[in-house]
């Protein structure tokens, strides 16, 4: 089973990390990724730009209405996601776990995937 | 990363919102610093134990408040009459405090935090100073290092600062829309100064000033996420993250500055560009440009070249000419002269910027230009005369450095 790892974090405090402590963050995080890949588990990982960057298109208004910033205001901001191919629930946990040791912080949300197209969902 | 180094962040970067909001209930300047310094001392012994609460700020805001309230009634029982003023405004429940706490209050207060430190009387440095004191935390030995003095002459000037603006009215009421936007553009030209303390930094200096640059994102970031519909925000951001994107290759080895065409483009972050067009292409749909705006997307045209062959000069006159009309000034011009170099050749450029000499005669740039526009048509003796001059002009090593490159280029040329 395919398993989304959405990675939450309070952004001004990720964004408050020096390019030293960002880079070594990221460095050990390389590190369970690695161990991953080799034993074939992990699909795509994206790390998203801040969300002032965000635009949403909410789509309950006709026409669907712009505005600046991400969908939610919460205290913690989707800052990206791994998906990770995992025979349990508890396997799955067990990898999140890796990763929060590598990033301590904020918050995993471990969310099961019921359809990955990472080619679009072309068949040709 | 340690718990320790966790802890360090999730402060600093909870500094700015923990401030401001005590600033509002202490309406004090240094009781707010001296309550979130004690917050802090707590923050490092109970979160070590507990793990850090969910909302570090509201945390820190909250013990930040209770301790010195503490301390006003401890001083309170020691003098014989006690201060009721001193606390009345300050009598509010928690939970009426914990209300306020998810208010859209924070906006307000963090751009007023902000706005002390625009203090019209204060020289630009002075506000830049003091605003990476008290906003952003940095340590005086920091700041300091930044700019290059020593730490005592920078607590000296720090502590002048700070007492002009204690004597100065803090408008603490909620500001209408005017006075908002007010406040905002002057913010805004404040962390830009920050950044440009970082960002003309020489080779020998880089080290010790490119932090004012992230700080200055840092600080743009946070305003942007206050305010996020405000396309100068956005702009203002994105020309921080562009510029910054060239930092790694902005001096080579030797520590020269190397020219925007001569920098290795492979070194540049496209991270830093991405956010920086991602956040143009927001600005542009609000239909309100601004002088950031314009700049910001100047120096995307230059991201997004692959050779300095590929830059799209007429798309860069173009918004030049824009910033002409939001924003006269004979600099601007002088910049647009360089874009006209390239689309029609030297001798127009030259001819665009001669008109200047009088209001720009005492400018570096201008001599620099100018030269580079003289060699290129090969007048030499004029153009070294050029280049003499923007030397004599320079205000930073660097600067000087960076117009010999020119002069030995020309010597070389000229013998050979």
């Amino acid at each position: 089973m395919q398993y989304a790892i959405l990675c939450y974090h309070q952004e001004d405090v990720v964004g408050s990390w020096s390019k030293e402590q960002d880079d070594a963050v990221m460095a050990k995080l390389m590190v369970v990724q690695e161990r991953l890949v080799k034993q074939g588990r992990l699909g795509p990982v994206v790390r998203l730009l801040p969300t002032t960057a965000a635009t949403t298109l909410r789509k309950d208004s006709d026409p669907p209405l712009v505005i600046d910033g991400p969908f939610a205001e919460t205290k913690e901001q989707l800052l990206g996601f791994y998906v990770v191919d995992c025979t349990s629930l508890d396997q799955a946990l067990e990898t999140a776990r890796e990763l929060a040791a590598a990033n301590p912080g904020g918050a995993y949300e471990i969310r099961p995937i019921g359809y990955f197209a990472p080619n679009g969902g072309s068949t040709k | 990363m340690t718990d320790l180094a966790w802890i360090d962040a999730a402060l600093s970067s909870a500094r700015p919102q923990a401030v401001a909001a005590l600033l509002r209930y202490f309406r004090n300047l240094d009781t707010a610093e001296e309550a979130f310094q004690n917050a802090c001392l707590r923050a490092l012994s109970t979160w070590s134990k507990n793990g850090p609460p969910r909302d570090p700020a509201a945390w820190l805001i909250f013990v930040g408040r209770n301790a010195a309230l503490d301390d006003v009634r401890r001083a309170k029982k020691r003098t014989s009459l006690p201060d009721d003023a001193a606390i009345s405004d300050l009598d509010d429940t928690e939970a009426a405090a914990a209300e306020r706490l998810d208010s859209a209050d924070y906006r307000d207060d963090i751009l007023r935090l902000l706005f002390i430190c625009v203090h019209p009387e204060l020289p630009a440095t002075q506000q830049v100073a003091v605003a990476l004191r008290i906003v952003s935390g940095l340590t005086v030995r920091q700041i300091a290092r930044a700019f290059l003095v020593s730490e005592s002459a920078m607590e000296q000037r720090i502590t002048r600062a700070k007492a002009r603006i204690g004597d100065a009215k803090v408008p603490f009421e909620t500001p209408g829309a005017p006075e908002r936007a007010e406040r905002l553009a002057a913010v805004v030209a404040m962390i830009y100064l920050i950044f440009n303390e970082g960002y003309s930094a020489g080779r020998d200096t880089v080290e010790q000033r490119a932090p004012l640059c992230d700080e200055a994102i840092r600080l743009a970031r946070l305003l942007l996420r206050l305010f996020p519909a405000e396309p100068e925000v956005m702009g203002l951001t994105a020309l921080m993250l562009l510029q910054h994107s060239r930092a790694a290759a902005r001096f080579d080895a030797d520590g020269q500055l190397v020219l925007l065409d001569d920098q290795d483009r492979k070194l540049w972050s496209h991270a830093l560009i991405a956010e920086g067009q991602a956040l143009i292409d927001k600005a542009m749909r609000h239909r309100r440009p601004g002088a950031y705006q314009v700049q910001a997307a100047i120096a995307a045209l230059h991201a997004h070249a692959v050779r300095p062959d590929d830059t799209d000069w007429t798309q860069i006159d173009l918004l030049y000419q824009t910033l002409e009309r939001l924003q006269p000034s004979p600099v601007v011009t002088l910049n647009r002269a360089v874009a006209v170099s390239k689309l029609s050749g030297p001798a127009a450029a030259l001819e665009m910027i001669e008109p200047l000499a009088n209001r720009l005669g005492g400018y570096f740039h201008f001599h620099g230009v100018k030269g580079a526009f003289l060699k290129d048509l090969g007048r030499v003796a004029e153009a070294r005369t050029a280049f003499d001059q923007a030397i004599a002009l320079a205000n930073t090593p660097a600067e000087a450095a960076h117009i010999r490159q020119h002069l030995d280029k020309l010597n070389k040329e000229s013998v050979s």
